[in-house]
């Protein structure tokens, strides 16, 4: 049951989420008596790849086409089938983005591969392939069996706690043939946001509602996500309301996180809202109404004015640092 | 232009989930079935396309009887026609498949979907279509256009969004702000009763089960600090929390 890790790049390494998915990927090849390979696509340095050793792969394959440098799921869809075809893998697994989604989506079209995503343990390898993903936005969760020959498996943030070894990987080129047909789409622009932390990467969030007052009073928020070094979020009305970008909206129809902690600032906390965040280790819920639903979901919870309660926690973060 | 429209028929995001049968069913008492919040926006992008250049708009749901209001409703919202795979829809794959068998015979220029369903939130039976029918895919889309049988398109990307271009046909999955959900009116809701909503067996088989669910553990109490103590906080996040 050889195993393939699809392993996203950003700025020449490899993602935090994927080094994660590796690890996963490695745990179940120690119980399985196999190893792990990690496929990775794009512009990267070859010590920076090497590191997949580290979390448990004994091989990495680059595919480093200058056609590949955008991130094309058709494209990337071929390499990652490619891939498999190349070491027989029985179980392809990513950490769970946008673009895994699309690239492992099309690779299942052509494996005939059983997709499940949001996976959050280790497989049950007992009595078939067994596995517990998240569903219903994280309220509740389902025990799946998976039949087909090759599966795909997305995992969720945190669904293992990576043990970092001094074990290192073999970096190998991989070139397979790329037909033009798959570059028929042309992006013509990309707004991206950079220098900001990630924020379906991030560990630590902070996020604001409507209690916030206005996109011009986020300072206070701003100032103790950089204390933190923790990425920015905001609720859904937020985004409507164009205070803040759509992709910091995290809820029902937003981004979903998983993060260590998760300090929401002004947000009552709609089941909407929960939905996108309550696979959060540890919630913090500062809101001025002591009636607000949020604190029900919250592990900690501060009743008052955000403006005031915003600048305390900032300075004590740094008096920590 | 022809639009296939995929829906799902899935619990109102508000609804309390419980399962009943030693944990193996969902429990359907008292939960209020909608179309899928993603699909309905999809839904209303391709009635204002239908409404501003012209095209027919069929829905597609695989699903069981219980699914029918949800399509007669895309129907009231400005579907002209309906299919419904009469099936579980319990499997990604085996969903997409039944979708590429429908579109393989309608031959649609465009085949919009939520970006992912909100009851299982994979996020990629958009993709297996069109790897299925040989067509791209794109998902999450914004905002779409058609000119000249070109998509215009922005779709959110981590941390951003980028604007691109393909010729159809092709396979989106739809997130907000694309379009505003539609409310039917009430000719809608008159003339959705004598549109075609045609039945036909699914094909293939699943290739997942579920064989139990279960709940997340109940959150404890939260942990009271006194707001002139705020930062009290982080010393507990740090020690008691271990998050620092």
């Amino acid at each position: 049951m050889a195993i393939l890790v699809f392993t996203e790049i950003a700025d020449g390494a490899i993602k935090k989420s994927s080094l994660e998915a590796i690890y996963y990927g490695s745990q179940v090849a120690e119980k399985t008596g196999t190893s792990v390979t990690a496929l990775a696509i794009g512009k990267a340095d070859g010590a920076e790849l090497a590191i997949a050793g580290n979390y448990g792969a004994s091989k990495v394959l680059h595919a480093n086409d200058t056609k590949l440098e955008l991130p094309n799921s058709m494209a990337y869809a071929k390499v990652l089938v490619e891939a498999a075809n190349t070491t027989g893998a029985k179980v392809i697994i990513t950490a769970k983005s946008s673009l895994a989604d699309a690239v492992t989506a099309r690779a299942a079209g052509t494996l005939k591969a059983a997709v499940v995503g949001n996976v959050v343990e280790l497989p049950d390898l007992s009595n078939g392939f067994k596995v517990k993903r998240s569903i219903f936005t994280g309220k509740a969760f389902a025990d799946v069996n998976v039949k087909s020959d090759i599966k795909v498996l997305a995992i969720k943030k945190n669904a293992v706690n990576p043990v970092e070894s001094s074990n290192s990987a073999t970096v190998e080129a991989f070139t397979p043939a790329l037909s033009d047909n798959l570059f028929t789409a042309k992006v013509t622009e990309t707004v991206k946001a950079t220098g900001t932390v990630s924020l379906p990467e991030a560990d630590l969030v902070v996020s604001g509602g409507r209690g916030m007052k206005g996109p011009e009073h986020w300072q206070p928020l701003l100032d103790l996500a950089d204390a933190l070094g923790a990425a920015t979020a905001c609720s859904k009305p937020v985004s409507d309301l164009d205070w803040r970008p759509h992709h910091e909206h995290v809820g029902q129809t937003g981004v979903k996180v998983s993060p260590n902690l998760y300090i929401a600032c002004g947000i009552s906390g709609a089941i909407q809202h929960l939905a996108g965040v309550n696979s959060s280790k540890i919630i913090v819920v500062i809101n001025k109404d002591a009636d607000a639903p949020f604190f029900k979901a919250a592990d900690y919870g501060i009743v008052g004015d955000v403006f005031d309660v915003l600048p305390k926690l900032t300075k004590a973060v740094k008096e920590l640092k | 232009m022809k639009i296939l429209v995929c829906i799902s028929s899935v619990p109102d995001t508000t609804s309390k989930i419980s399962f009943t049968d030693g944990d193996t069913k969902l429990n359907k008492a008292g939960v209020q079935y909608i179309i899928g919040p993603y699909d309905d926006y999809a839904l209303a992008r391709a009635v204002e396309l239908k409404e501003k250049s012209g095209a027919s708009i069929t829905v597609l749901n695989v699903g069981e009887a219980d699914a029918e209001p949800q399509i007669r409703k895309a129907l009231a919202i400005g579907a002209d026609d309906a299919i419904r795979v009469d099936a579980d829809p319990v499997d990604s794959y085996f969903v997409a498949e039944q979708i590429a068998t429908v579109a393989k015979e309608g031959n649609y220029d465009l085949i919009l979907m939520g970006r992912e369903t909100s009851d299982y939130n994979s996020g990629v039976v958009h993709g297996i279509v069109g790897e299925i029918l040989g067509i791209p895919s794109f998902s999450p889309v914004m905002q779409l256009d058609i000119e000249g049988g070109v998509a215009k398109m922005t779709r959110e990307i981590e941390g951003g969004k980028e604007k691109l271009e393909a010729p159809l046909p092709l396979v989106l999955g739809c997130q907000e702000p694309i379009a505003e959900w539609k409310i039917p009116n009430m000719r809608g809701i008159m003339t959705a009763r004598t549109k075609p909503l045609k039945v036909i067996p699914a094909s293939g088989e699943a290739f997942t089960s579920t064989d139990k669910y279960s709940l997340p553990p109940a959150k404890g109490a939260c942990k009271m600090i006194a707001a002139d103590e705020a930062d009290k906080l982080i010393e507990l996040l740090r020690k008691e929390a271990k998050v620092l």
